[in-house]
């Protein structure tokens, strides 16, 4: 397990345990955290998983996939620390992650 | 004004297998898709990536599914009306009547909702300015490239559109090419031949940075970017084209008095029936207790909300089962021979 902070545009906070295995996304579908679409189910096929990764953690989560960056040319405000969250694998590595979601995803 | 026995709203796989089941119990209908090609997600998000989950087909690509799936429709002759979207929905006499974005009209006692996760509309830039000069002077998709001649345009996005409109737009207009990074995804000679402009003086060319604002009075006339570093550059232009790829939304549906829940529709198990009598909703885009998400579930809410569509489509008469390794009725529809 290893607890994920998902921030919403608004300023709210939800912080959830997540097991190992899954991906950042599926911890927010699974939880119900608003915000997180994710309409391709993790394809890496849309961007509607868009987070930004707080700057500390943003080496530490590992690489993004091979296109990862193409997509995000096609999400809403893209920055330097964007991420897919779909790409991001849950390990205890990760335990305390901080993300931010976007004003929207579409 | 067509009629039709049933009218289907999207052309991925759901929807195209759903027109099949239609065809086979002696129904007619007629498919409407705002993307300009057919086969939905398959063929917009993913068509050279395999799928390992239909059916009998152990692995096949989106492209290739759609291409299997319009080969089983063969026999049948039926109607695509694409990029167009489903707009207007009104109810008279028992009888749905459907206006699309171009104005076509439909009335069909059946509609079946095969939306996916909605319709594929360009992504739009994110300042709120912009929404003031769209359609005009900021575009998302060129129709007649003569009104940039002699112009400043400033093109944004890294894919094969910005590029190629970039190249082209390059020989009789001034162009500015603003990408949010230094790598692009598109073919390589298109990459090498915007760098070569670049370095000749006939593309503006600039990386790492994004739109932050536009100005103008009733027309663009400046816009202001910004890189990386935060830090700031206006320039004058008359046009900005955004080639940020599709993003997928529910558009009018969503005012159709569908019950939804988040970005789908509540329907039954039995006909796979919306809150409102006639309207279906099948595939991705529906919801209810147990729903998966795969192409294959999709499949089996087409065949059911087919049978009920034959309900309201020939009340006078009985429907009745029948299998395609037997009926001659459906053989014929089919065009084989039967035994």
């Amino acid at each position: 397990m290893a607890k994920i902070t998902y921030t919403e545009n608004n300023g709210k906070s939800h912080s959830v345990e997540v097991a190992e295995g899954l991906t950042v996304m599926e911890g927010a579908v699974q939880n119900n955290i608003p915000g997180i679409d994710a309409d391709c189910g993790g394809g890496m096929a849309c961007a509607t998983c868009h987070v930004y990764v707080k700057d500390e953690w943003f080496d530490k989560i590992g690489k993004k996939s091979e296109g990862e960056d193409d997509m995000i040319d096609q999400a809403y405000e893209p920055k330097k620390n964007s991420r897919l969250s779909c790409q991001i694998q849950v390990s205890p590595e990760i335990d305390g992650l901080e993300v931010h979601l976007p004003v929207k995803q579409v | 004004m067509i009629k039709t026995d049933a009218l289907i709203v999207g052309a991925g796989p759901t929807g195209l297998f759903t027109a099949h089941q239609l065809k086979l119990i002696g129904l007619d209908c007629e498919i409407v898709d705002n993307l300009d090609k057919i086969g939905g997600q398959c063929i917009e998000l993913y068509p050279d990536k395999p799928i390992y989950d239909i059916p009998a087909i152990p692995e096949c690509t989106g492209e290739e599914l759609t291409e299997n799936l319009l080969n089983q429709l063969k026999p049948f002759n039926i109607k695509f009306h694409l990029s167009e979207r489903v707009d207007e929905l009104k109810q008279d006499n028992n009888k749905w009547k459907v206006k699309t974005n171009k104005g076509t009209e439909f009335e069909t006692p059946n509609i079946i909702i095969a939306g996916g996760v909605g319709s594929f509309e360009p992504r739009k830039f994110s300042p709120k300015e912009c929404e003031k000069f769209e359609n005009k002077t900021i575009l998302y998709s060129i129709k007649d490239k003569k009104i940039f001649h002699g112009k400043t345009v400033s093109i944004f996005g890294g894919g094969d559109s910005a590029l190629d409109w970039a190249l082209e737009l390059s020989k009789n207009s001034k162009v500015n090419l603003i990408h949010r990074r230094d790598e692009f995804k598109a073919a390589q000679a298109t990459v090498d031949k915007v760098k070569e402009l670049s370095k000749a003086g006939k593309i503006n060319l600039i990386t790492n940075s994004q739109l932050k604002t536009v100005n103008g009075n009733g027309k663009l006339e400046e816009i202001e970017i910004e890189n990386n570093n935060k830090e700031t550059k206006k320039f004058k232009s008359d046009y900005a084209l955004g080639f940020f790829g599709l993003i997928m939304q529910l558009g009018p549906i969503a005012n159709w008095g569908l019950n939804l829940n988040k970005k789908t529709i509540e329907v039954d198990t039995e006909k796979f029936e919306t809150n409102q009598k006639g309207i279906y909703a099948v595939g991705d885009i529906c919801n209810y207790p147990g729903k998966l998400k795969l192409i294959l579930s999709g499949f089996h809410e087409g065949a059911l909300a087919a049978r009920a569509c034959f309900k309201l489509a020939r009340p006078n008469e009985k429907y009745r089962f029948e299998f395609t390794t037997s009926s001659k009725t459906i053989k014929n529809r089919l065009g084989v021979k039967s035994d």
